[in-house]
């Protein structure tokens, strides 16, 4: 599904180093990017390909040091930390890899988390519509060390559903997952972006996620190397073969 | 393995330091103490020495170091006897007063209430240091009537100079005087620790003070060359007068050291207590800190042991690194300890005590203890974790989540009921008990109830930690809630954390309803049984001249006057509080109820026993009971049993005629006035501070004014002790500040998913702050609690001892819990800063 409307978020030029003189590290280097409004995209990589941070400074958790980044209309650079957190808290949703929630507060709390902070009261239909998409039943009112780690991640999806984000940020969601419960927390995010228009941005290394997504954008060194639109696993494998390639010619 | 050790150490060393400065503060407390008192005992020490020439020549129990003014002289013939001897080489003949104070310029008394007045006719004897007992610094010493001489340091107090007119508070006829300053001197050994001295002509003094006959109290000898103390003090005996001894100047250091040693003993471990309680509370904060660590440690540790380390080899790395705490603690401690030293000379300097040419020595002994105690203290409190540690399992270091294999809660609450019921069984035994092993049993009884419940705080704690959450949850919302729910997270460890600050706060409850039982039960008696419009006294009981009491009774509107004087006599040893005064005016001072005889036949030869006194020594009325005062022993019968509680303060009423027979000066220390029904207060009132307005060591008092004064001691008292157990809250709270900070180092990924959902630093702040409450409000009430059911049970148990009333003072409990809430918002901010200066990003990546 693709948009001629507003981008989402919007990268411009943005440049990121690691280190000093000899050992200095070029995370990013003049990337521009647009994601799309109710797109699922995957940003793809071996390691060290600036990915994450890639996906760091577009949630609000990293500067770069030159460029832009704009959120919907929000552009973050010059934000100050209040701001940056406000927009966190208000217009992004994350999900990551592993220790996703509060050990403290039940799934259902967890769930609430990020409005309670804001001091708002969830949409009482949307927060229904969610629970069932999520489908975790019974084990809301569970604290997290009793839910299984499938289990756990879908509730970090809801919670990142919950506040209803401009855009949603997934770093390697499935990474700590068996494939049965990989599947069904792709499937859920899958979900989100069909049915309620969510636009998701996934960082992974793995062709099953991506081939999940609408859109793959593949990074190496730094830069934005090659992208494929609705791609399946075989797609991707082969992209991924010949970034490969391409790298050790070099 | 001990690079290992030593690697742990400097990679935690802010966290270490916290756990460390609770070692600092105990032992900088034991170390101050012994310093203080050391020194305090080197003045004395000094002074003792300082005037004691070779032999001294005294009425039997007159010239000991605690004895009152003695009533007994010698004939100035036997100076000619001591003079004709062989062995003499020079005879000192004295005349002491021990309440001759200097009013200073400003009208009030140099050196305040407490430390005596000396005072004595000029001396040339040589002390046994070889320097003169008596130096004369400036101007030159008195020879004739109404000319004094004054010490060096009360002149400059008193803002007197040669030639000025000194005023003297005495206690001869009329109470005050007045003389001119001819010359300052010094004791030859140097300070007077905030003692004056007043030096009179020989003559004078003995017209003023002694009838006028040529008698003297006590007589210094100094020996001829070769003539030992012993052969000099042989030789002057065969002269003596019946019950005068000639001392050695050795013995009578010897005996006076051993009992100032006494007195400073109770100095040392009343303060040594508290010295203890800080470090009880620094072993709970030592055993909390290393048991977070160890347990945040546990993969490395069973990393370790994977890789071949044997249990010992943990166990021994973990108690290094006690050691070393431990030992730079102490290290550090003496050094606080010192400073405490001088702190404490201020705090008694206040009081009178002035040490400030005294030397502070840092003894071999101090330092010994202060180590000794600084690395004992540690070993005892990592012992524990580092047994915990030792037992993690190499597997551990393969898991994900390792949990450190801990004693289960309903363990932890079988030990701490045992240890409840054992404590409990102490207190009973101790209250039932008497004298220091009925106190040290209390004293244990509470420690075993302190720590047992320590141990069950875990759980104890938990409605009340739920409570809070719903509190919190409808105050500060999910913040509260997040803050609430982090407290409940570990309970072991909140609980450890809050039973630190639970000590400090129990025993200051339990202190504070003892001084406020007290100050009511003062109320009540006076209220209840003095029957007095007015008393004339000495706030610290110091006694003064019979002639404020003689000219009272002259005035007008009087009824009749009660002259209290005091003594301290032994029975069977011990030492017990007896009053004197003629039973006649008993009630123009207060109403007595009796439980046996009748206080009418009180009189010469007769005594009144409290009634606690008489139970405990088995008397019942017309036993002969022998009261063994400093000149003498005086057998009585006992004519009266009085009840416990009243204003009465003794346990024995005598006839003052008993106390001139035990060998003491007729002093008075209590002055009941009872207005005749015609005349007006004010008349009265205006007429006796006629007669008091030059002493400045009287006050005059209605019986309200009288409770105050005696509550503002209580007071005061408590205030001391506040402060000292202060301390041991300060160490607590350091507990809380240290734990916050590792459970934030602990919760890092915790802190960075918050953060990344949109939790703003303010509200990380608030969280971090509010838990910080939590722990010490639940400290504080549990503190509390334990402090009323403490505080009343001593209350009742005293209530024989004049504790007739329980009054738990809940204005000053509430007080207690909110400044204990302050005090945790304060431990929060260090934590909380740390917290909120978090990298979202690298809190997120922290594995």
């Amino acid at each position: 599904m693709t948009t001629d409307a507003a981008p989402a978020a919007r990268v411009a030029n943005l440049t990121k180093t690691y280190g000093m003189g000899q050992a200095v590290v070029r995370a990013l280097d003049d990337v521009t990017l647009e994601i799309g409004a109710g797109e699922f995209t995957a940003v793809m990589g071996p390691s060290g390909s600036g990915k994450s941070t890639l996906m760091h400074c577009c949630a609000a958790l990293d500067k770069a040091d030159t460029g832009t980044v704009h959120i919907g209309e929000h552009e973050l650079t010059g934000m100050n930390d209040k701001q940056l957190t406000r927009l966190r808290r208000d217009e992004i949703g994350f999900v990551f890899q592993s220790f996703n929630l509060v050990p403290t507060l039940t799934a259902d709390e967890n769930i609430k988390l990020p409005m309670a902070i804001a001091g708002r009261k969830p949409d009482q239909e949307w927060y229904d519509t969610v629970i069932s998409t999520v489908d975790l039943g019974s084990r809301l009112k569970h604290k997290p060390s009793e839910l299984s780690g499938g289990q756990q991640q879908r509730v970090a999806v809801a919670r990142a559903l919950a506040s209803r984000p401009s855009i949603m940020f997934a770093d390697e969601p499935t990474g700590n997952l068996d494939s049965k419960s990989g599947a069904e927390v792709l499937t859920l995010l899958r979900d989100s972006v069909d049915k309620h228009g969510q636009t998701i941005v996934m960082v992974t290394h793995d062709p099953v996620a991506a081939a999940y997504t609408d859109r793959v954008v593949f990074l190496a060194d730094g830069r934005i190397v090659d992208e494929l639109r609705n791609p399946d696993r075989e797609a991707i494998l082969d992209k991924m073969a010949e970034l490969t390639a391409r790298e050790l010619e070099a | 393995m001990l690079k290992v050790t030593w690697r742990n150490l400097l990679a935690r060393k802010v966290r270490l330091m916290l756990s460390g400065f609770a070692i600092v503060l105990g032992v900088a407390f034991v170390a101050g103490t012994m310093i203080f008192t050391d020194a305090m005992g080197g003045a004395f020490d000094d002074i003792i020495e300082g005037s004691t020439a070779d032999v001294e020549i005294a009425f039997h129990g007159a010239g000991d170091f605690d004895s009152a003014q003695d009533n007994r002289t010698m004939p100035a013939s036997v100076v000619k006897k001591l003079e004709a001897l062989p062995e003499v080489e020079s005879v000192h003949p004295q005349n002491g007063l021990q309440s001759v104070y200097i009013i200073g310029k400003n009208g009030k008394v140099v050196g305040g209430n407490g430390p005596p007045g000396l005072a004595f006719n000029p001396t040339t004897a040589t002390s046994m240091t070889g320097k003169p007992i008596l130096v004369t610094a400036e101007g030159e010493l008195p020879d004739g009537p109404d000319e004094v001489a004054i010490d060096v340091d009360a002149a400059d107090k008193a803002g007197y100079e040669i030639g000025d007119t000194v005023t003297l508070a005495t206690s001869g006829t009329p109470p005050t005087m007045k003389a001119r300053l001819t010359g300052l001197v010094e004791f030859g050994s140097g300070g007077l620790n905030g003692a004056t001295l007043t030096v009179f002509d020989t003559k004078f003094l003995q017209d003023k003070f002694f009838g006028g006959k040529n008698v003297y109290t006590s007589i210094s000898l100094n020996a001829a060359d070769g003539v030992s103390q012993k052969e000099l003090a042989a030789a002057a005996q065969k002269v003596l007068p019946k019950d005068v001894d000639a001392v050695t100047g050795d013995a009578s250091v010897k005996k006076n050291k051993a009992s100032l040693d006494q007195i400073m003993g109770f100095l040392k471990t009343f303060l040594l207590v508290f010295a203890g309680v800080a470090l009880v509370v620094g072993v709970f904060l030592i055993i909390n800190t290393f048991s977070i660590l160890v347990a945040q440690r546990s993969r490395e540790l069973a990393l370790l042991r994977a890789l071949g380390a044997s249990r010992g080899q943990v166990n021994r790395s973990v108690i290094t690194e006690a050691l070393v705490v431990g030992l730079v603690g102490s290290t550090v401690g003496i050094g606080l300890g010192y400073l405490l030293a001088l702190f404490l000379r201020f705090l008694f300097g206040k009081f009178g005590l002035d040490l400030a040419s005294a030397d502070f020595p840092v003894s071999g002994w101090t330092i010994f203890w202060s180590y000794a105690v600084g690395l004992v203290v540690t070993t005892i409190a990592a012992v524990l974790p580092a047994v915990r540690a030792s037992r993690i399992p190499p597997m551990a270091a393969l898991r994900d989540d390792v949990a450190l294999p801990e004693a289960t809660l309903r363990k932890r609450m079988i030990i701490g009921t045992v240890l409840v019921v054992l404590g409990a069984g102490g207190m009973v035994g101790g209250l039932a008990g008497s004298g220091t092993t009925g106190l040290i049993l209390i004293g244990a009884g509470i420690l075993f109830i302190l720590i047992g419940v320590a141990l069950m705080s875990a759980l104890l704690g938990r409605p009340l930690l739920n409570l809070f959450a719903i509190i919190y949850r409808k105050l500060f919302g999910s913040v509260g809630n997040l803050a609430a729910q982090n407290t409940l997270r570990n309970p072991r460890r909140t609980g450890a954390t809050a039973s630190a600050l639970m000590i400090g706060l129990a025993l200051m409850s339990m202190m504070s309803i003892f001084g406020s039982s007290a100050s009511a039960s003062t109320d009540a008696t006076i209220g209840k049984s003095l029957t007095s419009q007015f008393i004339v006294s000495n706030a610290v009981g110091q006694p003064f001249s019979p002639d404020v009491a003689h000219q009272i009774r002259k005035l007008p509107s009087v009824e009749g006057v009660a002259a209290l004087r005091q003594g301290f006599p032994k029975v069977d040893g011990k030492t017990v509080y007896a009053v004197a005064v003629r039973a006649q005016d008993i009630k123009f001072a207060f109403r007595v109820p009796t439980s046996a005889g009748s206080l009418d036949d009180l009189g010469p030869g007769k005594v009144a026993v409290s009634e606690g006194q008489a139970d405990s020594a088995g008397l019942d009325i017309g036993d002969p009971v022998t009261l063994e005062f400093q000149g003498a022993k005086v057998t009585l019968k006992v004519a009266a049993i009085f009840r416990d509680g009243g204003v009465v303060p003794g346990n024995y009423m005598v006839t003052p005629d008993t106390l001139v027979k035990g060998g003491m000066v007729p002093l008075d220390s209590m002055v009941f006035v009872t207005k005749k029904d015609s005349a007006s207060t004010d008349d009265l009132q205006a007429g006796i501070e006629r007669i008091t307005k030059d002493l400045p060591t009287v006050t005059v008092k209605d019986p309200d004014g009288y409770a105050d004064e005696q509550k503002s001691q209580i007071n005061q008292f408590l205030y001391m002790i506040y402060g000292l157990l202060g301390l041991s809250v300060i160490i607590a709270i350091l507990g809380v500040v240290n734990t916050l900070s590792l459970s934030v180092i602990e919760r890092t990924r915790e802190v960075g998913l918050l953060r990344a959902v949109g939790l703003s630093r303010r509200q990380l702040r608030t969280m971090i702050r509010l838990e910080s409450v939590v722990v010490a409000v639940f400290g504080a009430l549990l503190g509390m609690v334990m402090g009323v059911v403490f505080g009343s049970t001593l209350v009742w148990a005293l209530k024989d001892q004049g504790l007739t009333e329980l009054s738990i003072p809940w204005g000053m409990l509430a007080i207690f819990v909110l400044a204990s809430a302050i005090l945790g918002v304060l431990a929060a901010v260090f934590p909380a800063r740390r917290a909120a200066r978090l990298d979202v990003l690298k809190a997120i990546a922290t594995e």
